[in-house]
């Protein structure tokens, strides 16, 4: 702290200075959290209600999954915008495995296989041919979506077997459903992943710079690669989890996911640009976007508020740290 | 202290008191839509309060997601479950997406109907229809026969040859044709729901038949473009146009005369149906079984089928002295 005040050495300040918005940040994320329970507890009667709850836990989940490989992918620098459409296509894989007559197990092996096709295919792309993530991921995310929509038209797969709800509607334990069973124990997964094992590291120096990090040693296109794999099978998880939840597949499920997923990073104070971010603050945006809605929902709000108080939210994300540091 | 203390308790015993009669009395009906802000919707909403200032005890919840998509749908049943609504009348987005999270609302005590846009079997108790293919099919001959008190040639514009509704309605149609002796139906043909090709279609049935008295158009489409065709030939007053199209479309053609009425469902008398429906079968006044008859208010009794779906009523006829008020709602 003394150091910031001096301002002798150069890099001290950067470091200490970036440690403390992170932590700052994490901390109003916390203070809203805690703000957002207390005034919907308040507000209405049902809030407090432990059903209630595991039921509203259902708003976030599946985006949360994939939530967390998206908060690395930003961090390292890219992004991937076909995370929604890679839903719909293992969805769809899934539905017509089912057709086939395969059990559980088998959708779930084609489910997870299909996802890690689709992110292989972004990661082939970005960090094989070098192209922009942000061009490569609105391509595909036509693409996949658009091959669900020729393989079902206006139709839909309905008729899972028995045991494959369990994924989006089981529980495990009282009130705790599977999902937010898996959400938590993935929360831990990626947590020890960005920040206590040299992959971790390594996605930090890309996203701060990708130059200098190939020149200490990192392998750049092979990690970039993984990242988009990890997407592709997050969202291969998230799917089967919906999929579940809905019984059926249609080829517009999870529609507009995708920003809602960025949303959800972002506002968790990962760097749109790159370089910072931390998982613990996009699981904190995860509850207060799924507290959030629930609570409005409780109100019957008109679902257009939601998007006015996640915009300003957003912008709020991305002025604040500026208008510190400017000051 | 006491005094206070027997003060508080009397306040909190007569609050306690005034929620559960409040709670006994209102019954919670939630209206969910596909989307906000959708006129459609906006007018079925106001047929639900009608309905709710005629029962009295009735709360009207509106509501529905942002965009048209079944994972906002689930988003707004879960909260709908959460304040313990009493019943849940919608207008689904996806009819099996949305049925694990009703069948979890009726699993909770909940009644849970479908209207305009129905769910899945075993996610609702019964689903209303706006209509049914007989009745549109009789409405449609109805209003052409309505105007030709002498009888004389009519003709139908069609979707596609391969449209499932209007290919049913017309076969409806054709059926009940004995009952209005006089009308003769000279042709059939298909605009294809497209706009130029239904004109086309229009004028070609102008000149193919020149003593042709209606053109009936069960596709919003082909209305629109054959009385578009009717003005342009100079044939108001001679050919009347009529069919299935919507208010703010045909507000000019009725204005112009070239369409004398036409017909679609009418969104207030929907939403006051479910809301009807939805409260007489929480008061168990009614039950949602094949062949019962569940009271609808003014509009009468839907009899449920052996899917437990019911049909509302004729179409509703759109004229110069409702258009105005239709023409801004959908």
């Amino acid at each position: 702290m003394t150091g910031i005040a001096t301002g002798r050495t150069i890099p001290d300040r950067l470091q200490s200075r970036t440690y403390r918005a992170l932590r700052s940040w994490e901390t109003i994320l916390l203070v809203v959290a805690v703000g957002v329970f207390v005034i919907n507890s308040f507000a209405s009667p049902h809030f407090l209600n432990a059903w209630n709850l595991s039921d509203a836990t259902f708003n976030f989940t599946e985006k949360a999954m994939i939530a967390f490989a998206m908060a690395m992918l930003i961090i390292a620098g890219e992004i991937d915008l076909s995370v929604a459409s890679i839903i719909a296509l293992v969805s769809t894989a899934m539905g017509l495995a089912m057709q086939a007559g395969a059990g559980v197990p088998v959708l779930i092996c084609v489910g997870l296989f299909t996802g890690l096709v689709c992110g292989a295919l972004n990661g082939a792309l970005v960090a094989g041919m070098g192209l922009p993530s942000i061009v490569v991921t609105i391509g595909t995310m036509s693409l996949f979506r658009g091959i669900s929509y020729i393989v079902l038209g206006d139709q839909a797969f309905t008729g899972y077997p028995d045991g494959f709800d369990f994924f989006g509607q089981g529980y495990v334990w009282w009130v705790f459903s599977f999902e937010l069973v898996l959400f938590a124990v993935l929360a831990v997964v990626f947590w020890l992943l960005l920040h206590r094992t040299n992959f971790g590291r390594a996605v930090y120096a890309i996203g701060n710079n990708a130059t200098a990090a190939q020149f200490s040693g990192i392998r750049v296109a092979r990690v970039r690669f993984i990242l988009f794999l990890l997407t592709g099978l997050m969202s291969a998880i998230a799917a089967i989890c919906l999929t579940s939840r809905l019984g059926s597949t249609r080829p517009s499920i999870a529609t507009g996911f995708e920003l809602e997923v960025v949303t959800m990073v972002v506002l968790g104070g990962v760097n749109i640009l790159g370089g910072s971010g931390s998982i613990p603050g996009v699981v904190l945006a995860a509850l207060i976007m799924g507290m959030v809605t629930f609570g409005f929902g409780l109100l019957n709000v008109p679902g257009i508020v939601m998007s006015i108080f996640l915009g300003l939210l957003l912008i709020g994300v991305i002025a604040v740290p500026r208008l510190l540091r400017g000051k | 202290m006491s005094i206070w203390r027997k003060a508080l308790t009397t306040a909190a015993l007569a609050s306690v008191l005034m929620a559960t009669t409040a709670a006994a009395e209102n019954v919670k009906i939630a209206l969910v839509v596909k989307a906000l802000g959708i006129g459609f919707f906006e007018a079925a909403a106001k047929g639900a309060e009608e309905a709710a200032a005629e029962l009295g005890d009735v709360e009207i919840i509106y509501t529905g997601p942002t965009s048209t998509t079944a994972e906002g749908q689930i988003e707004v049943i879960n909260a709908l479950i959460a304040q313990g609504v009493d019943a849940i009348a919608i207008s689904a987005n996806d009819p099996d997406a949305v049925a694990p999270a009703l069948k979890k609302a009726m699993d909770r005590g909940i009644t849970v109907i479908s209207w305009d846009s129905g769910v899945a079997a075993e996610g609702r108790q019964m689903h209303l229809n706006p209509s049914s293919s007989a009745l549109i099919g009789n409405t449609i001959i109805k209003l052409a026969a309505d105007h030709m008190p002498e009888g004389g040639d009519v003709a139908i514009l069609s979707a596609t040859s391969t449209s499932t509704n209007q290919n049913i309605w017309i076969e409806e149609a054709t059926k009940v044709l004995p009952n209005y002796p006089g009308i003769n139906l000279v042709a059939t043909v298909y605009g294809d729901d497209l706009a130029d090709k239904s004109y086309r279609e229009a004028q070609g049935l102008m000149s193919t038949y020149p003593n042709l008295k209606a053109i009936i158009a069960p596709t919003t489409v082909g209305i629109l473009a054959a009385s578009q065709a009717v003005t342009d030939a100079g044939k108001i007053g001679q050919i009347n146009v009529t069919g299935l199209g919507l208010p703010s479309e045909m507000a000019g053609a009725v204005d112009s005369g070239a369409t004398i009425s036409f017909a679609i469902w009418n969104p207030i008398d929907l939403g006051y149906a479910a809301t009807m429906i939805a409260y007489n079968l929480n008061k168990g006044t009614a039950k949602a079984e094949p062949g019962a008859s569940i009271p609808m208010g003014r509009i009468g009794a839907a009899t449920l089928d052996d899917n437990n779906e019911a049909a509302m009523s004729d179409p509703f006829t759109y004229d110069k002295s409702n258009i105005e008020q239709f023409k801004s709602i959908f």
